[in-house]
């Protein structure tokens, strides 16, 4: 038995109340939140980031499912899509809206989609697991299907639209400015992940960790499975719908699209390549994924293969999801072996790099020869022109790919040695 | 009555079709825990194939080839995705399989297209069996259901007469026992993974032609057959056979009567509401039942879940 | 003085087999009982229904007067009946701090709040570290649950299982699996956190049971064919031919 061991990552959440080290990292991200705009000026950057924001707070609230409470949903973009439609009914309500501030908005998404889930939460919750899963699919399915069924709450295929400068201006802000949104959006983000992470800290979002770990010896402590994950559904219906708000400010429309499983989907995609495992993966995760998402699918018509490629790749070989990746590293930090893993990164991560990008060279030229119309043989890839028909691209990208490969291949053990011997402690074991 | 035994032929296809789907997904998820998201993918590739031998070979080779290469295909997923993921449980397995949907969906895009493809019902199987009072049966469904059958009958047997049907019915109700059993454990999974995913890949193949093939039919068809063994009772065969055979037959009825829920309304002593595009209550007075016929299967699935949180016929706890 | 536990012609069947054929079993307040018998006696599925993990096919079980008959186990836990299992049941992510502190939760009447903050509560934290010192794991407060040893994980179990302050603590063969040292440690903590308190225990180690009980019962087939002292139960005939046939069995 060791005597000795470093403090875990968790610590600073297990104990204490309000501490200066607790409150940096909040600081921090809402310094950073309001200072964006000023590096960032541009008014797509903006838009990007006003979907980041958005996609964070669902991610986070999908999270409360997944990852605190082991429920795996196939249907939580419903809660976010229901709220969003109640938001652009109110602000089509004429006489009610004008009177009504525009950042208030989202608590309606937010009281709606939490009623929603009280009801669907009532009889889905029973079971964890596999069940859950299955019935979350089939109630979004049902929900999705049936908005071309009830039009006049989902508008039919062309969905509803609304304007949110109707709205009683705040300050004499009228919110016509993409800037006005983005801060609106900023203090909603701020205030959700707040109260998300703070139910995390509340003895029924403990317990939701404790059902999800072990639901029966759960049962055995007085708690009942099926009421802690009745109350992490609907709390978590109440975020998804907050954000669903968000969007109907950010966008004006909802549509069928808001509701469908693709949707429901892609939230998975987001939290799990982020890393389910702690409160900031979701996170990480809206922001890799909508850069992800906006940069590559700029670039090339394959992204979602590659995404999709991305994320079966992360679920196979990295269940942590990206935040599991950053914190692995955080106990060599600790032991200050760190530098130890630089030189056989370098070794491994290059030549995997240009395995990868030599690989998606490879699948976009064969696409461009597969699907290409006749006599269009000319491609540009990664700033070089040339034809399909010539065999060198198809050689170079070809050869780059089995040597990056290989070479990463070889150097792999170095760095597993170079891993292990970073984590272990020589002080404390013998 | 004519017209009932029409319905009675074209739902008798539709919940084969739809048995043949979900009976590998319930023998797969019975025998390793796993729900196969990606089982309707494989039931696509089943389709792309086939279409891909019928244009060198001619549909019978596609009908023979297609199913064995997507089985192996099914086989491999199961020998080197799977098996390393589930040491992480059965949710992450679950998440594994909705990612490989993802995926084959989109390699299925970069390989054929996002269009539809030209898969057709092969010459011979054109036209029509017999007439029913004016209506006639195409010989392609009386096909299909025959080929069902004798595919549900070839499996039957092997479950019940042979070493391997007995090792996996025992891994139905006793799977633990089945765990026991040690080394070719993890060949029998790869051996059901694999049949599994054939038999999706059969009914690709034969649905194709009939439900058009393209990208997108792996999501249209999938969904239902979640349903579908959740209403049957998650690990339950007879289960997921009646429940299958239930779903065929609503739709085709919903859809082939034009039940009206104004009709209804007014039964119920209820005037309608004039100017009708005025009123909130409009999308409830102009339902038809053919509108709702596909909702229908996720009403019956949430109805069950409350009254028999199981399903039809499940028992176990999952 | 009304029994603490009291079962009553408790039978269960599963499909044709019956595996509890009859049993009564009167447990005073205080005691230390502990219930003996070979493989296969039907102990397990005894402490499985008086938790309400299984429903009983029929008879009473009453705890402290209250008939437990379709009560969920979350509810019997909140009457105050506590378990441990066979098989090491912990939360295995959560830090041993946070599994202690979750079975603080209830019986501090937290319930299902949203609106306190665990970390605040100065009587949790205590609470809970008075639990960690009993069971000697303060040293491990901050790591994973996952990562204790075999032994460590029992006495977490046991922690646990006192913590929520019941009055009747049930230990599922509590020193399975362990060195003989370690067992000699885990019984002093059981003998230590469940001082006032009334246990009934399954065991199969003699010493442990001869030692720890202050009555004993024998189930064999289903049925209890002898119930008293450890004295009484040594010198009782039929117990001896019990155990012996089973040893005479398990020879062949």
């Amino acid at each position: 038995m060791t005597a000795t061991t470093h403090k875990p990552q968790s610590a600073d959440f297990a104990g204490g109340g309000v501490t200066l080290a607790g409150l940096a990292p909040w600081l921090i991200a809402v310094a950073f939140l309001l200072v964006m705009p000023f590096i960032f000026t541009s008014n797509s950057a903006i838009t990007i980031m006003n979907q980041m924001a958005i996609t964070i707070i669902f991610a986070l609230s999908y999270n409360m499912l997944l990852g605190q409470g082991g429920m795996l949903s196939f249907g939580h973009a419903v809660y976010m899509g229901v709220g969003g439609f109640v938001c652009v009914h109110v602000m089509n309500w004429d006489g009610f809206f004008s009177g009504l501030p525009l950042p208030v908005l989202p608590i309606f998404g937010g009281l709606f989609g939490m009623g929603l889930a009280l009801i669907v939460g009532s009889f889905s919750t029973r079971r964890a697991g596999t069940v859950f899963a299955m019935i979350s699919l089939g109630v979004g399915e049902l929900i999705a299907a049936c908005s071309v069924i009830i039009v006049v709450f989902f508008g039919g295929e062309e969905g509803v639209s609304g304007d949110r400068t109707y709205g009683l201006p705040v300050f004499g802000i009228e919110f016509l400015q993409q800037i006005e949104v983005y801060y609106l959006i900023v203090f909603w983000l701020v205030l959700s992940a707040l109260g998300m992470f703070l139910f995390s800290r509340t003895p029924v979002g403990r317990m939701a960790n404790a059902v999800r770990d072990n639901p029966e010896r759960a049962e055995f402590l007085g708690y009942s499975a099926r009421w802690v994950r009745f109350y992490s559904f609907v709390a978590a219906g109440f975020f998804a719908g907050s954000a669903g708000g968000l969007f109907a400010i950010n966008y004006e429309i909802l549509t069928e699209e808001n509701l469908n499983l693709a949707t429901s989907g892609t939230i998975l995609l987001v939290t799990f390549l982020g890393g389910v495992g702690f409160f900031f993966g979701p996170i990480i995760g809206a922001i890799v994924f909508t850069l992800l998402q906006t940069v590559l699918s700029l670039q090339t018509e394959l992204w979602a293969l590659y995404v999709g490629a991305l994320f079966v790749a992360t679920v196979m070989f990295f269940p942590g999801g990206l935040a599991g990746v950053i914190m692995m590293h955080v106990p060599p930090l600790v032991l200050g072996k760190l530098h130890l893993l630089v030189k056989p990164y370098i070794k491994v991560l290059v030549p995997g790099l240009v395995c990868i990008l030599a690989t998606a060279g490879f699948i976009e030229i064969l696409f461009h020869a597969r699907h290409a119309a006749l006599g269009d043989d000319e491609m540009t890839l990664y700033w070089v022109t040339f034809s399909h028909l010539n065999p060198l691209p198809w050689i170079v990208t070809g050869g780059l790919a089995v040597g990056g490969f290989w070479l990463a291949r070889r150097h792999a053990p170095e760095l597993a040695e170079a891993w292990h011997e970073a984590n272990t402690d020589r002080r404390a074991s013998a | 009555m004519d017209l009932v035994l029409v319905n009675l032929i074209d739902g008798l296809v539709t919940g084969l079709l739809l048995f043949m789907l979900s009976a590998g997904l319930t023998l797969i998820f019975s025998m390793m825990g796993v729900l196969n998201f990606a089982h309707a993918s494989f039931y696509m590739l089943g389709a792309y194939f086939a279409y891909q031998i019928s244009v060198y070979l001619g549909f019978w080779m596609g009908l023979l080839v297609a199913p064995l290469i997507v089985g192996a295909l099914g086989a491999g997923v199961e020998r080197y995705g799977l098996r390393r993921v589930h040491q992480y449980g059965h949710v992450p397995e679950l998440i594994f399989t909705f990612g490989l949907a993802l995926l084959i969906e989109e390699v299925v895009q970069f390989i054929w297209g996002k269009d539809q493809i030209p898969y057709e019902i092969p010459g011979i199987l054109e036209g029509a069996a017999f007439a029913i009072a004016g209506n006639t049966i195409p010989l392609y469904k009386v096909f299909m259901i025959f080929l069902s059958l004798a595919i549900f009958g070839g499996l039957l047997f092997v479950l019940t007469k042979t070493r391997v049907g007995m090792i996996i019915q025992a891994a139905l109700s006793y799977p633990r026992t089945v765990e026991a059993l040690g080394h070719n454990v993890p060949l029998v999974f790869m051996g059901v993974f694999g049949v599994g995913t054939a038999l999706a890949g059969v009914a690709g193949v034969i649905a194709g032609p009939v439900l058009s093939t393209f990208p997108g039919m792996a999501v249209v068809l999938g969904s239902i057959v979640f349903v579908t063994i959740v209403i049957g009772g998650l690990g339950s065969l007879g289960g997921a056979l009646v429940a299958s055979l239930i779903i065929g037959w609503m739709t085709t009825f919903a859809k082939a009567y034009d039940m009206r829920m104004e009709d209804l309304l007014t039964w119920m002593g209820l005037t309608k509401p004039e100017p009708i595009w005025d009123s909130a209550w409009q999308d409830l007075w102009t339902l038809t039942s053919p509108q709702v016929a596909d909702i229908l299967p996720y009403l019956l699935m949430v109805l069950i879940l409350i009254f028999r949180p199981y399903g039809l016929f499940g028992k176990r706890d999952v | 003085m009304s029994a603490a536990l009291e079962i009553t012609n408790l039978r269960k069947s599963f499909g044709q087999a019956e595996i509890i054929r009859g049993v009564d079993l009167q447990i005073m307040p205080g005691e230390r009982h502990a219930v003996i018998g070979p493989n296969g006696a039907g102990k397990s599925t005894l402490f499985n229904l008086i938790t309400g993990r299984f429903p009983q096919t029929a008879g009473v079980i009453a705890l402290h007067g209250h008939d437990l008959k379709g009560k969920a186990p979350f509810e019997i836990n909140r009457m105050g009946l506590s378990r441990s299992f066979q098989i090491t049941n912990i939360f295995p992510r959560m830090t041993v701090f946070e599994n202690v502190r979750c079975s603080l939760l209830w019986s501090m009447g937290y319930r299902y709040s949203f609106w306190n903050m665990v970390a605040r509560s100065q009587a949790l934290t205590e609470g809970a570290e008075a639990v960690l010192e009993q069971i000697n794991l303060q040293t491990r407060r901050d790591i994973p649950a996952g990562m204790l040893s075999y032994a460590e994980q029992r006495a977490l179990e046991i922690g646990i299982t006192i913590a929520g302050g019941a009055d009747v603590i049930m230990l599922d063969e509590p020193t399975a699996g362990m060195s003989h040292s370690e067992t000699d440690y885990i019984v002093e903590l059981i003998r230590e956190v469940t001082v006032g308190k009334t246990l009934v225990m399954v065991e199969h180690d003699m010493g442990v049971v001869f030692g720890l009980a202050d009555r004993i019962s024998v189930l064999v087939y289903g049925e209890i064919i002898a119930s008293g002292t450890p004295e009484e139960v040594r010198g009782n005939p039929r117990v001896q031919e019990a155990y012996l046939g089973a040893a005479l069995e398990a020879d062949h």
